[in-house]
């Protein structure tokens, strides 16, 4: 069983390069997804005496959630605010696939650093590690709002699988808290990027700070 | 301490009805006022049982905030400086509810935060955890803060709190670190637990705890926020931060100066250098302010300016071996921080009543209110006495105190006497200064002619505002004539409290007399009224216009004014003052039309603060470009602060 939850270790941290490099709005958010779906597939397979039936329920309402409900979200939100179908990134897709092969040497190191409970599957600490990373990146040196809804999500699916690691069966209950944040986060943005772009023509943040009440040069200079 | 926890919940019970009927603002301040004046007859038994006996009373209940715990204690300290806070507060918020009756402002509000002013100040003078304090310490400033912005529309009323808060701020900081230091190492905050300090550290924390009470308390030069905020506020307010909240200053320096034994030398000398120049300057810059609630302001300086330098003298004392002396300078400063809380929010009532009758507070535009407003003239008059140290009034008692601890300390050989020198002459010297200054403000408003068409048709307040400032009139003068009965529970609460000598016998001894001499003075009066009326019974005097000097047409421009009174003692202090004006020369036989204009400056915010602050937000801009408003590098800000932390924690 364990081989199998190693390669789909393997196969999420495939998804955080691809992620990285991926310039097509609708594309990122089907990886996102398909991320979401393995990630909630991994318990299943890790645990070594086969699923209890709650661990099947908590797997299934999560994929449908984050397979099915999420993408959908997100479409539509992409689809409404009429943005441009790329991501539109603050660095190039070579300079992002560095920050993310950088992220994941570094969780390794990480990985072997944090004092944490030994683990039955290989690499899972630090493909968590990297997982959160990728999230965090995304949400930098992304210009769109929707790609930080993204992250967000990408950083989830990072904090769930450490989850995993920890405590095979019992992160369920936090895992369920987190992804109700995360549902209504999703949410609220979905709107809140709908009536952003319907005011402003636009979802770019970097375009919003012009709603700072703070402007370079204003004062003093 | 049940009954002090029911009058707390009163406090906080009537302000959450106030809001609720905020609809309705004349129920809603009536309700707040019920609540303060209930609060205050529930909570004066404790305390006052707790100043005459001496006893301490303590509650403890665990909390789970980090390093705090619920614990209250009530000794004779706390509980001299909760009587003010009863008796201040019940009184403003009766006058409160005169005062601004007919205001079209959302009175609920305003009388809710008063009454959780006055909750705050309770928590701020039993409170036994420096978390706990800092709690009440917060709540205190929110809520004066609130007050501060009534008349929010007005620009001066918007900068005065802005003012106010960030001194707020910076105190809070300061004492937040001083209860670090002092509770390092004890695992919890809680005033029993600190460990004494020693040396460096010890300075350290006295240093911290003087600016960051002085903040509040006051004294110069850490006053800025107080001539300001005072003017701002609603009368009543003004009546209860300068009488009770600038008091949790002077309480918490008493305070820690209890948790930070053996004293050091130059700490005393600190005091009396920081009380002398605050007394000497605040009376001095009353002398030259335009404004009633200004002059107010300046002499709550003056009077804190006492109150701490009578302090430095028992601390000076107390080092340098002399018990005794110490045991009477404190007792001193505590009689006087009774006092001022009385006498000075009477004279705020009054000044408030006088804004409230003639629309301003300007002194260049009062005049003749004297017959206009006979109840607050004469009750501004008993105030203006008091503050000016009168006997049988109740500003001399603390003062007396003072000036027989400095007199000792001339005896005794060494720094001490230099102690007494200081401390004596710098008392004398303020006290001249604020009689002018008190002379100048009450003849200016209600003496003579008045200046502007308002204070013409000035107005007698209503017996709801006057009746509150008649009581504390008499109790002023109660407070005068009483004041040997108060020398020994005083004492006392200083030993207590700082580890001073027990109660000094002799000290009360020159107050009786001076006590009886007050009384006969005022049996004399008595009987030449009687006398009078005996000799006019059945007949009605005449009254006919004041002699003119053959002047047949004066009109109210010939008088002295505010500033022309005060000139020639404002004149020789002009470097201090540093105010600006035009003075007309007249060099000819046949003068033409002259302008006269004379205006005092914030001198301590122009040269000190403004420069300061001025600096602080150049070398602000310098960081700059830290903020640019893009979403993406402020989330990145975190993240690297969250790894940073994670790595450095490995």
């Amino acid at each position: 069983m364990h081989t199998i939850a190693e390669l789909i270790i393997v196969f999420i941290i495939l998804l955080d390069l691809a992620l990285a490099v991926t310039g097509s709005l609708s594309v990122c958010i089907r990886l996102v997804a398909a991320q979401g779906v393995v990630a909630g597939l991994l318990p299943l397979l890790a645990s070594s005496e086969g699923p209890a039936s709650r661990a099947l329920v908590f797997a299934v309402v999560i994929i449908l959630l984050k397979g099915a409900i999420f993408p959908w979200l997100l479409m539509r939100a992409r689809d409404k605010s009429g943005a441009h179908k790329d991501v539109e990134p603050l660095i190039t897709y070579p300079a992002s696939i560095m920050l993310c092969l950088g992220a994941f040497i570094a969780s390794s190191w990480l990985g072997s650093r944090l004092p944490l409970p030994k683990t039955e599957v290989a690499w899972i600490v630090p493909a968590s590690l990297a997982t959160i990373f990728t999230g965090f990146m995304l949400i930098t040196t992304r210009s769109k709002a929707i790609t930080q809804v993204l992250g967000y999500l990408v950083i989830e699916n990072g904090i769930y699988i450490f989850g995993l690691a920890l405590f095979v069966e019992q992160p369920m209950m936090v895992e369920l808290a987190i992804l109700l944040d995360v549902f209504v986060a999703v949410f609220v943005m979905g709107i809140a990027i709908f009536h952003i772009s319907r005011e402003f023509d636009h979802i770019d943040t970097a375009e919003l700070s012009e709603l700072s009440d703070w402007r370079r040069g204003e004062y003093g200079k | 301490m049940l009954l002090l926890l029911f009058s707390f919940l009163i406090l906080l019970g009537s302000a959450a009805l106030a809001l609720c009927l905020s609809g309705n603002p004349r129920r809603a301040q009536d309700a707040a006022a019920y609540g303060a004046v209930a609060a205050a007859a529930v909570g004066l038994v404790p305390a006052l049982n707790s100043v005459f006996t001496g006893s301490t009373e303590t509650f403890a209940a665990a909390w789970p905030v980090p390093l705090g715990s619920l614990s209250f204690s009530l000794d004779p300290l706390a509980a001299l400086f909760l009587l003010p806070v009863f008796v201040l507060s019940a009184f403003s918020a009766v006058y409160g509810c005169g005062y601004l009756a007919g205001s079209s402002k959302p009175l609920g509000r305003a009388a809710a935060a008063f009454n959780l002013l006055a909750a705050a100040m309770m928590l701020v003078f039993t409170a036994a955890n420096a978390v706990l304090f800092m709690l009440g310490w917060e709540l205190m400033a929110a809520s004066s803060f609130l007050l501060v912005l009534f008349d929010h529309e007005k620009e001066q009323a918007r900068r005065a709190a802005f003012i106010y808060l960030a001194a707020g701020g910076t105190g809070a900081l300061m004492l937040l670190a001083a209860f670090c230091l002092l509770g390092a190492g004890a695992g919890t905050l809680d005033f029993a637990s600190f460990s004494p300090l020693s040396g460096a550290a010890a300075g350290a924390a006295f240093l911290l705890a003087l600016c960051g009470f002085g903040l509040k308390a006051g004294f110069i030069p850490l006053h800025v926020w107080l001539p300001e905020a005072h003017p701002a506020a609603p009368s009543h307010v003004s009546a209860v931060m300068s009488g009770v909240m600038i008091k949790t200053g002077v309480y918490g320096i008493i305070r820690i100066m209890g948790f930070l034994h053996p004293w050091q030398e130059w700490w005393g000398w600190t005091l009396i250098a920081v009380g002398a120049v605050s007394c000497l300057l605040g009376a001095l810059f009353a002398l030259a302010q335009h404004e009633l609630k200004r002059v107010l302001a300046y002499s709550s300086i003056e009077n804190v300016g006492i109150i701490m330098m009578a302090l430095g003298l028992g601390v000076a004392a107390q080092v340098y071996g002399s018990p005794a002396l110490a045991a009477l300078a404190f007792s001193g400063a505590l009689l006087h921080v009774l006092n001022h809380s009385l006498f000075k929010g009477l004279l705020f009532m009054g000044a408030g009543s006088v804004l409230h009758g003639a629309g301003t507070a300007e002194l260049e535009a009062l005049g003749g209110l004297g017959r206009r407003m006979p109840r607050t003239a004469l009750l501004f008059l008993v105030g203006s006495a008091a503050a000016c140290a009168l006997p049988p009034l109740n500003g001399f008692a603390g003062e007396f105190l003072i000036y027989i601890a400095s007199f000792r300390g001339l005896n005794s050989a060494g720094p001490l006497a230099l102690a007494g020198v200081l401390t004596g002459l710098s008392l004398a010297a303020a006290g001249a200064l604020a009689a002018a200054a008190f002379t100048r403000a009450a003849g200016t408003a209600f003496l003579g002619e008045p200046r502007a068409v308002r204070a013409a048709d000035a107005h007698e307040s209503s017996p709801l505002m006057t009746a509150p400032m008649f009581c504390l009139a008499l109790l002023c003068l109660a407070a005068g004539l009483g004041s040997p009965l108060m020398v020994g529970p005083l004492s006392a609460a200083a030993a207590a409290a700082l580890g001073s000598a027990e109660a000094e016998v002799y000290a009360a001894v020159p107050l009786i007399y001076v006590s009886a001499a007050g009384l006969i003075l005022a049996a004399v009066g008595l009987i030449a009224a009687a006398k009078r009326g005996f000799f006019l019974h059945g007949r009605s005097p005449a009254s006919g216009p004041t002699w003119d000097c053959g002047y047949a047409a004066p009109t109210s421009r010939i008088q002295y004014g505010a500033s022309s009174f005060a000139q020639p003692l404002t004149d020789f202090f002009q470097p201090i003052l540093r105010k600006i004006g035009r003075y007309p020369v007249i060099s000819e036989y046949f003068p033409a039309k002259a302008a006269f204009s004379a205006e005092a400056q914030p001198v301590f915010y122009n040269a000190l603060y403004t420069p300061v602050a001025v600096r602080l937000r150049e070398l602000a801009y310098r960081f700059s470009w830290l903020q640019h408003g893009r979403l993406q590098i402020y989330i990145m800000y975190i993240i690297v602060t969250l790894i940073g932390l994670l790595l450095w924690k490995l």
